[in-house]
């Protein structure tokens, strides 16, 4: 058993994290908020030329050719540097539709529950949006639509890259609490020296580590029961480590300028994808009466 | 990322598991938890079949990936749990054998392996608990002993201990964290009284041990002299490295269990319910991935489990605690007849998050240790 990452592994997380530090940095995150529902095509081909849509697809159809673990770990980078657009979607048409795999092409797909998003900028959408009607999203950098009577079956790959999204989101928000409150001072001392901060900041590194375990070991069994619990923890670890790093900003944290906020606002929007939730848990229940039974 | 055994990991499983299949139905009953002299002479027997069958030094030896495949397929297949050897196997045995000289590790470790003698722990006193380096117990030189005086508490398994690895203050006027020795005292030395404490479970867990002018001899002493701190620190890293990992394994047993009763008694058409059963089980398949995470990462780096244990441990207590509310919920108004099986292991499970260092202690030792925060309060 080497449940670790290997070096290729390790090599290609660190090389997208390069890249996006490169060219989706701060200035570009904020940049996107004051343009709400423009995608930058331009970047969209770069991620392409990259393989982050390709990554799966065999080389001889001209991918990367490598596989889920592989997949996880950049949706995980993309998570942390809260990288707009319907990735996941791009991602799985890789192959079906044309120009997708290289980033020429954006995909957006309708969602099992009913949610689109980025419709308007895409160039194919996958499922019927017929009556798509737009929502004022909350999160500023993910436009949304609903579509009634959506019944679109759920692809566990697409809860599981949603696992790995919300993971890096989680490791963010870790980073950006640990960051404050290390630098913030009060009563003459780092907050983080407060027992009430530090226990905040310690839930956040443990739900994420927890997250994580189970969100690469889907990746490697790619058992469906793997998948729904890993989407439950990640959006667990996503959404409440937004919440305890707003807590930890304090004031701060309340306002636009920070970042924190888009943090919570995008867990929110990928907690809503189908897979996560009710029918995760559902899942797992279903799966326990018929595991002990046996 | 691969969660295969390799060829050999995966011979050492089916061997193992071939030889649980023949060995299980021939163990005696278990004793009643209140039968302690029942207790000692079944967790003993255990360990003694153990060492037989060449497995006794397993936690010891082997690699953490094989200590993890010991611990899940006992843990499946219902073998006994160490019990009574606990502090013997997993605390005092390792330490001496990283610390203790060769000829204490010729006299102790032996009859640990062997299921010959039980050991408890010394270390938490009522003015030190999750503060221990306040410890008071007083050890002064006389001769060749050591001269001890004081008293201890939550000690397990002292009523039937042969051993106890004691925690004593050797200097009083150095800081806290130095003056203090780590010495090996025979439970049956004049001197001492052991009083059994009742827990909120009703049972006899542990007791009180009164020490007055208990002699121990100076050969007795496991490292130096005022330097059992950081002795004692290599006792804890054992103890939350593996020491909790079969437990995942047993209490995702009782979750299957608990589905099964739920469907029994109609209380699985509640969505609420089996939605918390769904996300506990989440929460549990988690955590065994952590463990292999953890185990898989201290094989690469060649030590022990170190503080990623705290992370582990944090979220298993409280998983716990969840696991036999839940079950209380399944059983409803048998929840409260301790008849009833969970009934017991929901209040047992309530100390969870208290031994081996509370939460609150491992939050501190993750936001310092791992998350870089200052020190404080």
């Amino acid at each position: 058993m080497r449940f670790r990452l290997t070096d290729d592994q390790r090599a290609l997380r660190d090389g997208v994290r390069g890249l996006l530090a490169r060219r989706f940095d701060r200035t570009a995150l904020r940049s996107a908020v004051d343009r709400p529902g423009r995608l930058d095509r331009t970047l969209w081909r770069e991620l392409g030329a990259a393989g982050f849509f390709a990554l799966r697809l065999p080389e001889a159809d001209g991918g990367v050719g490598l596989g889920l673990p592989e997949a996880v770990l950049m949706f995980e980078e993309a998570g942390r540097a809260l990288l707009p657009g319907p990735l996941v979607a791009t991602h799985l048409a890789a192959g079906r539709v044309p120009g997708a795999a290289d980033g020429e092409t954006v995909v957006a797909a309708v969602d099992g529950g009913g949610l689109v998003e980025w419709l308007a900028e895409a160039d194919v959408v996958c499922g019927d949006a017929e009556g798509a009607r737009p929502l004022r999203s909350v999160d500023p950098l993910t436009p949304l639509h609903r579509v009634p009577d959506a019944a679109a079956a759920v692809d566990p790959v697409a809860v599981l890259l949603t696992a790995a999204e919300q993971l890096g989101t989680a490791t963010r928000a870790c980073e950006l609490a640990v960051q404050h409150a290390r630098a913030r001072e009060q009563f003459g001392r780092p907050i983080g020296a407060f027992q009430a901060v530090k226990h905040l900041c310690a839930e956040l590194l443990v739900r994420a580590e927890v997250a994580r375990a189970a969100v690469y070991a889907a990746a490697v069994t790619a058992a469906p029961a793997d998948i729904a619990a890993a989407r439950l923890l990640a959006d667990e670890a996503a959404v409440r480590g937004a919440r305890d790093c707003l807590q930890v900003h304090g004031g701060m944290g309340f306002t636009w300028e920070a970042d924190v906020h888009l943090l919570l606002k995008r867990a929110w929007v990928r907690g809503r994808r189908a897979g996560g939730g009710a029918a995760g848990e559902e899942l797992l229940a279903a799966e326990l009466l018929s595991g002990a039974a046996r | 990322m691969d969660l295969s055994d390799s060829p050999e990991d995966a011979e050492f499983r089916a061997r193992l598991r071939e030889w649980l299949g023949k060995v299980l139905p021939t163990l005696p009953p278990k004793p009643s938890p209140d039968d302690w002299p029942g207790r000692r002479a079944h967790d003993l027997g255990w360990q003694r079949t153990l060492y037989d069958a060449g497995y006794a030094d397993v936690h010891w030896q082997a690699s953490p990936a094989v200590r993890l495949i010991f611990l899940e397929e006992t843990e499946r297949a219902g073998a006994p749990y160490v019990g009574a050897n606990f502090v013997g196997l997993l605390h005092a045995g390792p330490t001496i054998a990283a610390e203790g000289t060769p000829a204490q590790r010729a006299r102790w470790l032996p009859p640990v392996l062997r299921g010959e003698e039980v050991w408890c722990q010394g270390f938490s006193e009522p003015d030190a608990g999750s503060d221990l380096a306040a410890l008071r117990t007083r050890a002064w030189r006389d001769g060749d002993d050591y001269v001890v005086s004081g008293s201890k508490i939550w000690t397990s398994h002292a009523e039937v201990a042969d051993w106890c690895e004691l925690l004593v203050r050797t200097d009083p006027g150095a800081p806290k964290h130095r003056g203090i020795t780590w010495l090996a005292m025979p439970m049956d030395a004049p001197g001492i009284t052991v009083r059994p404490l009742r827990t909120l479970a009703g049972s006899a867990e542990f007791a009180e041990v009164f020490l007055d002018e208990v002699r121990v001899p100076v050969a007795h002493r496991v490292g130096e002299e005022n330097d059992g701190w950081r002795v004692t620190m290599v006792t804890l890293s054992f103890e939350r490295g593996t020491a909790f990992v079969g437990e995942v394994v047993a209490c995702r047993r009782v979750l299957g269990e608990l589905a099964l009763e739920a469907r029994r008694n109609g209380r699985w058409d509640d969505p609420a319910l089996r939605r918390r059963l769904g996300a506990l089980d989440a929460g549990f398949r988690a955590l065994w991935r952590l463990t292999q995470w953890n185990v898989s990462e201290a094989e690469a780096a060649g030590g022990p489990p170190g503080i990623g244990g705290s992370v582990f441990k944090l979220r298993y207590s409280q998983a716990r605690q969840e696991l036999y509310d839940v079950a209380a919920d399944v059983l409803g108004d048998d929840a409260l007849d301790l008849d009833r099986p969970w009934v017991a292991d929901r209040l047992s499970s309530l100390s969870y998050t208290i031994a081996a260092g509370t939460s609150q202690i491992q939050r501190n030792i993750v936001a310092e240790r791992i998350l870089g925060l200052p020190k404080g309060r």
